[in-house]
């Protein structure tokens, strides 16, 4: 495919976000969830740290964040090399990698988006459903995720739209492999370390411009529709 | 068969220490000011809140009890609670609403068909709880509630968030339920007329202390208690329906051990209602009064005098052969009686003085 200003090889870039992408926050996201209805529901010894480790991805830099990846992750790293041995799983320098390196990059967005339509969410109608005999996951399966629905969406919206994006852990993690890790940004890094590679980098600029736009646009509409079900 | 609720839990600012045994099925009306602990007492039997002490017994089944270390769960307990805020799931349609707790209980008595037959819910099953009225929420959440099979029902003031209508238009509805459901039923409330309609038996609450419980008839013509200070205070007597003499427009009532003239009613001979006595409508008199308009004088003997010096008054509780009246009167007029307790007295009750409830 040679359409749209794109060469075959840019097109590959851009499939190759969007795969990233959708595994990172398909993956995180049930995990952010869990971790937000811990976080916002319960009380006990080592909350601060579960709550500052979730955090930390936020405010590290992002090539530190990759570096700790590469370090826990890698063949030789404490889980990378269990995971090696059993599954024959590597993630560094992998297009699995790309992803691992988004969804720790998304998590603390998510998580935080999660956690606070969960402490917005109504605590009596919990209350309610526990009289009506629904019993803990019961009860946050058919009340407390519905109606915390709104911004588990936005969360994840936004951490898709942020991981379009990512770039220091991913490159330090995954590498810069041209149709395995080599997502939008990493291919616009590269375009500009060539002479000449302006105008490329311009176009696969847009491509990402116009990626964000549709993505906040996007969340904007779900969140009004799920409002409106919800009546608010 | 009973319901038997003891609970001891220390607040910060109160101790809420109550115990009581009421008779099951029944509405038992938890009154008191706001504070006094009425919702501690709710939240508690549904297992919502867990106090220092407890002990919350449903017809012989032990819901919680601290002292054996008993503890149900509140999604285990079959415990149905009615908020004083519908609390209806805003995310599910009404008909979805209404069997969330019946999908979660054992097969029961109460049938979604019956409820959803109920004057004003079939119509509503298919719209969202936000598009529905204040009335209309409140009844969907008793339904959803009943559906759950409850074994205990709990109503938090369910009618305090509504206005007049509103609660005029769902007060039939619960004197309905409360004759057809044999549950025990624990109503807070501190609404004097959801009190006169509904209440089998009162439990009254102060500050966190129990200060007497008894049937709705004992506690509501007792003097001394803080429900006959109110400026509407009366007493309340179960009656039957004797006769009625159609030619005069006159039903004659039975109860209390007395008879009482009350303006014609439609409900047959020998079914029950309830009367409410106002306190100040009730005339005190030494001789039967000749060439009166007035229809009931009823004898009865003076069982306690209690003054009421805020309303520059007394009480006065009047013993019938099985049951009591209450009269608010000035202490001028026990002196010219020179009634004391003890004394026969005759109640002079106009006929279109006397509240007929449910009847």
């Amino acid at each position: 495919m040679n359409s749209l200003l794109l060469s075959t090889e840019e097109w590959e870039a851009v499939r190759l976000t969007l795969v990233v992408a959708a595994r990172a926050v398909g993956c995180g996201l049930p995990l952010a969830v869990l971790t937000a209805w811990v976080l916002a529901r319960y009380r006990f010894p080592g909350r601060p740290i579960v709550d500052a480790l979730v955090h930390l991805p936020l405010v590290l830099p992002p090539v530190v964040t990759g570096w700790l990846l590469l370090i826990i992750f890698g063949i030789r790293g404490p889980v990378g090399s269990l995971l090696y041995d059993w599954f024959g799983l590597r993630l560094v320098f992998t297009t699995a990698g790309a992803s691992l390196a988004c969804a720790v990059m998304t998590f603390p967005v998510m998580v935080r988006a999660v956690r606070l339509s969960l402490e917005a969410a109504d605590p009596g109608l919990e209350q309610a459903a526990q009289t009506l005999g629904a019993g803990r996951f019961d009860r946050l399966a058919n009340v407390t995720l519905p109606l915390a629905s709104p911004g588990i969406l936005v969360g994840a919206i936004v951490a898709y739209a942020t991981s379009l994006g990512e770039f220091g852990a991913v490159i330090t993690f995954a590498a810069n492999i041209a149709g395995q890790t080599q997502t939008l940004p990493l291919a616009i890094f590269t375009a500009l370390q060539v002479p000449g590679g302006e105008a490329k980098a311009g176009e696969l600029s847009l491509v990402s411009v116009v990626l964000a736009l549709i993505g906040l646009f996007l969340s904007e509409w779900a969140n009004k529709r799920l409002n409106a079900v919800l009546g608010r | 068969m009973s319901l038997d609720v003891r609970l001891r839990r220390l607040f910060p600012a109160i101790e809420i220490d109550v115990a009581f045994e009421t008779p099951s099925p029944g509405v038992t009306v938890l009154f008191g000011p706001s504070g006094a602990g009425k919702s501690t007492i709710i939240a508690a039997a549904a297992g919502l809140l867990r106090p220092d002490e407890c002990r919350v017994v449903v017809d012989g089944k032990v819901l919680s009890d601290t002292a054996s270390g008993a503890w149900l769960a509140p999604e285990r307990r079959r415990v149905g609670l009615v908020f004083q805020d519908a609390r209806l799931f805003p995310h599910m349609s009404v008909a979805t609403n209404l069997q969330f707790g019946l999908r979660r209980a054992p097969e029961g008595r109460v049938k979604f068909d019956e409820v959803v037959a109920l004057p004003g819910i079939e119509a509503l099953l298919d719209r969202r709880p936000h598009t529905l009225s204040g009335g209309e929420r409140q009844r969907l959440a008793i339904g959803r509630a009943l559906l759950a099979q409850p074994h205990l029902l709990l109503m938090d003031e369910p009618l305090s968030s509504l206005d007049a209508a509103r609660k005029a238009e769902i007060m039939p509805y619960l004197i309905r339920l409360k004759t057809a459901l044999s549950l025990p039923v624990l109503y807070v409330t501190h609404a004097v007329d959801e009190v006169a309609r509904l209440a089998d038996s009162i439990v009254l609450i102060e500050a966190g202390r129990l200060i007497a419980s008894g049937s709705a008839a004992d506690i509501s013509a007792r003097a001394d208690l803080p429900l006959a200070r109110r400026d509407d205070t009366g007493a309340l007597l179960p009656c039957r329906i004797a006769s009625h003499d159609i030619d005069r427009e006159l039903t004659l009532l039975e109860g209390g051990g007395a008879t009482f003239w009350v303006p014609l009613l439609h409900s047959p001979q020998g079914s029950q209602c309830r009367i409410r006595i106002p306190a100040r409508e009730v005339i005190l008199a030494g001789k039967a009064p000749d060439a009166i308009s007035l229809h009931n004088i009823v004898p009865g003997t003076v069982r306690q005098i209690i003054a009421d010096p805020i309303r520059r008054s007394v009480l006065v509780e009047v013993a019938l052969p099985d049951g009591a009246l209450l009269s608010r009167v000035t202490q001028d007029a026990i002196a010219r009686l020179a009634l004391s307790p003890g004394k026969p007295v005759l109640a002079l009750i106009k006929s279109t003085s006397i509240e007929v409830l449910g009847g």
